[in-house]
Formats: C-alpha cells, sequence, structure tokens
C-alpha cells in the first residue's frame, strides 16, 4: 500500500478546483454543489468551505444515487445515504457534482439520473478528487484533483478526518 | 433476510435500518409521490385471503412507486373458491415469475408455511395472518411514533405506549409489542380480562383493566379496532358499556399530555373503540399512519429485492 497524496495534496487540490470552478463559471451565481455520500458529501461541504472564503457563501448538499445504480442486483442490498437538495432547487441552476473517486462512471450516471427526477439544471459539471481511468460509460470530469493511472486490480481508498480520522489516499496493489 | 414474516425476523439495528431507510426514500420521493426506477422488472404479487383496504392498497403503492409490478390477487373470484389449495395457488404465482408474494392469511402460520415449504423461491411477506403478527404494521407505527415525537434515532426508552382494546385477536398488537419492546419502549395493554390473551405474562409488558388510570401517563395511545368478525363469543356485556369503559372518548383524550399521540391501525369503528372527536383531534395521527405505511413498505421491499437473488 502507498500513500499518493497526503493531507496538504487534498487541501491543495481542493483550492485549486475551488478556484477553476470560480474561473469556469464567471463566478459563483446559480452554482450550488451536490455531494455523492458518503465521502463525496465530506469534500463537497470541504469545498462550498473553500469557495466561500474566495468568493462568497454557495449552496451545498448531498445526492444519494443508490436507488439508481444499475448494479444493485449484483450486491447486497445497500443502506440509503440522506440526500439534501439546497432549498433553492436545482431548477436552471450550475450543479457541481463531487465525489471522491472517478472510476467507471456508472455513480454519476446514476448521479445524473438521479438528478433528473429532481429536476433540469442549466449544466452539470463534475469535480472529483482522484480519477483513476478505466471508464465503461462516456463520461468525463470538469474537475480532477489528480489523475491517477492504476489497473483495474488495484484499490484506492480515500480516507477524510470526518470518517476515518485522517486525510489521505491509498492505493493498495493487487492481491 | 429473504423474508419478513415476523419482527423477530428482525435484529433491532435491522429494524432501526429499515426505519431509516423508509425516512430516506420519503424525502428522495418527496414523501412518496414521486416514481423511482429501483425494482424495474420485479414483480410483487398481492395474495389476498382476507379482505384489506389500506395494506394492499399500500404495497401496491409502495410497489409501484419502486416501479415494480404489481399483481393483485383476492381469494374471492379467483380459483380458491373453487377449492384450489394454498400449495397450487403459490406455485402458479412462482410459475408467472414472482418475486415477491405479499401474503394476508387468516391462517396463523401462513406466511410462515409459504416461506418454510420450499413450494415457492420468491421473498415473502407477511400482511397479516390470523391473530399472529403484521409486522409492517408494527413498523409503520414505531416510523409514525418516531416522526410525531421527534426521535430521529428510533430509540424509545422511556416512551410509553398503552394499547388499548381487543388485544386478544390482534396480530397489530403482537407485532406492536415485539417491536416497541425491541426499540426500548415500555409498554402498557389495556383491555377487559377477556380480551387479554392467556400467557401474557410472558410478553414483558404491563396490563392494566382501567383505561382511566392509564390515560395521563401515557406518550402514545395506540387504538385496536374491535374485530366483530374474529368475536364468536361475547366478550363483552355490550358495545355500548365496552364504548364506556374502553372507548377513547372526548373526556380521556382531554386528560392526555400535552405531546401524546392517538394512533389507530384502521378501519376504525367510530362511536365504538374511538369517539369522532377524538378519531379527528389534532392529536390523531391516522393519516400520518398510512402515508407512512407506504415509506416503510417501500423499504421493506427494497430491502427485500434490491440486492442479488442468491443472498
Amino acid at each position: 500500500m502507498s500513500r499518493i497524496l497526503d493531507s496538504g495534496d487534498i487541501d491543495r487540490a481542493l483550492k485549486r478546483i475551488a478556484h477553476e470552478i470560480i474561473e469556469r463559471n464567471q463566478g459563483i451565481s446559480d452554482l450550488l454543489l451536490l455531494g455523492i455520500p458518503t465521502r463525496g458529501a465530506i469534500l463537497s461541504e470541504r469545498l462550498a468551505r473553500v469557495i466561500s472564503s474566495i468568493e462568497g457563501g454557495i449552496p451545498s448538499g448531498t445526492l444519494d444515487v443508490t436507488l439508481h445504480r444499475d448494479d444493485l442486483r449484483l450486491r447486497p442490498p445497500r443502506p440509503l445515504s440522506p440526500t439534501s437538495i439546497p432549498s433553492i432547487g436545482i431548477e436552471g441552476k450550475i450543479v457541481v457534482l463531487v465525489d471522491d473517486v472517478l472510476y467507471s462512471g456508472r455513480t454519476i450516471r446514476a448521479a445524473l439520473d438521479a438528478l433528473g427526477e429532481i429536476g433540469r439544471p442549466k449544466s452539470v459539471q463534475l469535480a472529483v478528487l482522484v480519477d483513476r481511468g478505466h471508464r465503461e460509460l462516456p463520461i468525463r470530469a470538469d474537475f480532477v484533483g489528480k489523475n491517477i493511472p492504476t489497473s483495474a486490480s488495484e484499490k484506492v481508498s480515500v480516507l477524510l478526518q470526518e470518517i476515518d480520522g485522517q486525510d489521505g489516499v491509498d492505493i493498495e496493489a493487487a492481491k | 433476510m429473504n423474508h419478513l414474516l415476523s419482527v423477530n425476523d428482525l435484529s433491532k439495528e435491522a429494524a432501526i435500518s429499515l426505519l431509516t431507510t423508509a425516512r430516506e426514500l420519503g424525502v428522495v420521493s418527496e414523501g412518496g409521490h414521486k416514481k423511482l426506477p429501483t425494482l424495474r422488472g420485479r414483480s410483487v404479487v398481492n395474495l389476498f385471503f382476507e379482505d384489506s383496504t389500506r395494506t394492499r392498497i399500500s404495497f401496491e403503492s409502495a410497489a409501484k412507486r419502486l416501479s415494480a409490478d404489481v399483481i393483485n390477487f383476492s381469494a374471492k373470484g379467483s380459483s380458491v373458491s373453487k377449492g384450489e389449495s394454498l400449495k397450487d395457488t403459490a406455485q402458479t404465482l412462482q410459475a408467472m415469475g414472482a418475486d415477491a408474494v405479499v401474503i394476508r392469511h387468516g391462517a396463523s402460520g401462513a406466511a410462515q408455511r409459504l416461506a418454510d415449504s420450499g413450494w415457492i423461491s420468491a421473498s415473502v411477506i407477511n400482511a397479516g395472518d390470523g391473530t399472529h403478527e403484521h409486522p409492517t404494521q408494527a413498523l409503520l407505527d414505531a416510523f409514525t411514533i418516531a416522526e410525531k415525537l421527534e426521535i430521529s434515532n428510533f430509540e424509545f426508552t422511556g416512551l410509553r405506549v398503552g394499547i388499548v382494546g381487543d388485544i386478544l385477536h390482534s396480530r397489530v398488537a403482537r407485532s406492536n409489542v415485539l417491536l416497541l419492546q425491541k426499540l426500548g419502549a415500555q409498554v402498557t395493554l389495556i383491555a377487559p380480562p377477556t380480551l387479554i390473551p392467556v400467557g401474557v405474562h410472558s410478553w414483558g409488558v404491563d396490563v392494566n383493566f382501567d383505561f382511566d388510570s392509564a390515560v395521563g401517563n401515557l406518550d402514545v395511545v395506540m387504538m385496536l379496532r374491535i374485530q366483530s368478525e374474529r368475536m364468536n363469543e361475547l366478550f363483552f356485556p355490550s358495545a355500548r358499556e365496552y364504548s364506556r369503559s374502553y372507548g377513547l372518548d372526548k373526556l380521556r383524550l382531554d386528560r392526555m399530555t400535552a405531546r401524546s399521540i392517538v394512533m389507530h391501525p384502521g378501519p376504525m369503528n367510530r362511536g365504538l373503540e374511538i369517539s369522532a372527536d377524538s378519531a379527528d383531534s389534532q392529536k390523531s395521527v391516522v393519516l400520518s399512519q398510512v402515508t407512512n405505511g407506504v415509506l416503510v413498505r417501500m423499504a421493506v421491499l427494497y430491502q427485500l429485492l434490491s440486492g442479488a437473488s442468491s443472498l
């Protein structure tokens, strides 16, 4: 197992992503962040804090995609995580989805479906801490903390203070 | 978990997980109004050998809101009236590809029989078997209590719940006693001695024959329906006397504590076990029970049907 991002790297990546989001959208009007539980939701909160310190307050919420997953029948039942959409809604807004690792792209597909159930955003962008490749769907991230080339048998773990007691991204070789 | 036959199939953790799932489903489906694609392609059979309005409709809406296909079967007007056995009926449904069978039957243990017999491979959900159990009713009652009394973690320690009326014939009471105790509540059964089951001392509940002395000390008053269809003998001298002693009328309602709530599994016999005043009062959460019933049944179907079928 080796650590590819430490706590400082994660902070810097989030700061850069925050600036990129503001730059790309020329400010934060009509912008809102939606984190995908569990760790995406935490990253989204952190990102919202960074953006707030640069540009002013930005609404942030969570979006559970479990009910829209296409692999439900391949695994034991998953517990649901909270969904909380900011009160301003997503209609006509620019939604930035935030997740920890982008891999097959299936979670993001489920998230797009889940969003479609809630409303019609003006546009949807994607921010991820780690992009490890191996996409199975035509999906890409707009903002990436770090691109990490991996083999499919390796395991990437994102650790965050709020859940795991420390910050870091580890990569574990195939067994 | 393959089947839901009894509240005892659930550990405390599993019950809380189901209730939490129901709450999240309520959020994402906007109170159950929006359709979710989760169980697309799965089919749920409502196999009802006894009359029912809300339970059947509730299961039907729950399944439909998760995009499952629903087949409704009621014994009336089916081959059951030609003498077809439960086994043949069940196997017919299996052959049609049912993934879950929601069964209500007049015989206690019918759901267990269906689940254990090996006749079918579908998940079996008990929607009321005789005087035995009605686990989804208990779950929706617990969900409603938590919602109305603002207990977000479903820990009911210290909560005082009175179940009033026909305990003897009530599967709702049995399931509720099991679940409420699991969640930590203190349950008091309030009924005339003739409507208290034999062996109740082993349930770990308090029994009180005097509603008036109990009503002021309860956080939840759960009224039960007087089940005239199961009453082959006289259990009390007259309906009026029962109503006078064990009915929730305006006087008793006024003596309840400020935050307490009134529940009833329905259908209500207005004027018998519950007066119209009480049924329509601010304290009555009867309609919330119905609404929450759909969410809880969605959670049960999700839990039983969403995972890999071999598990």
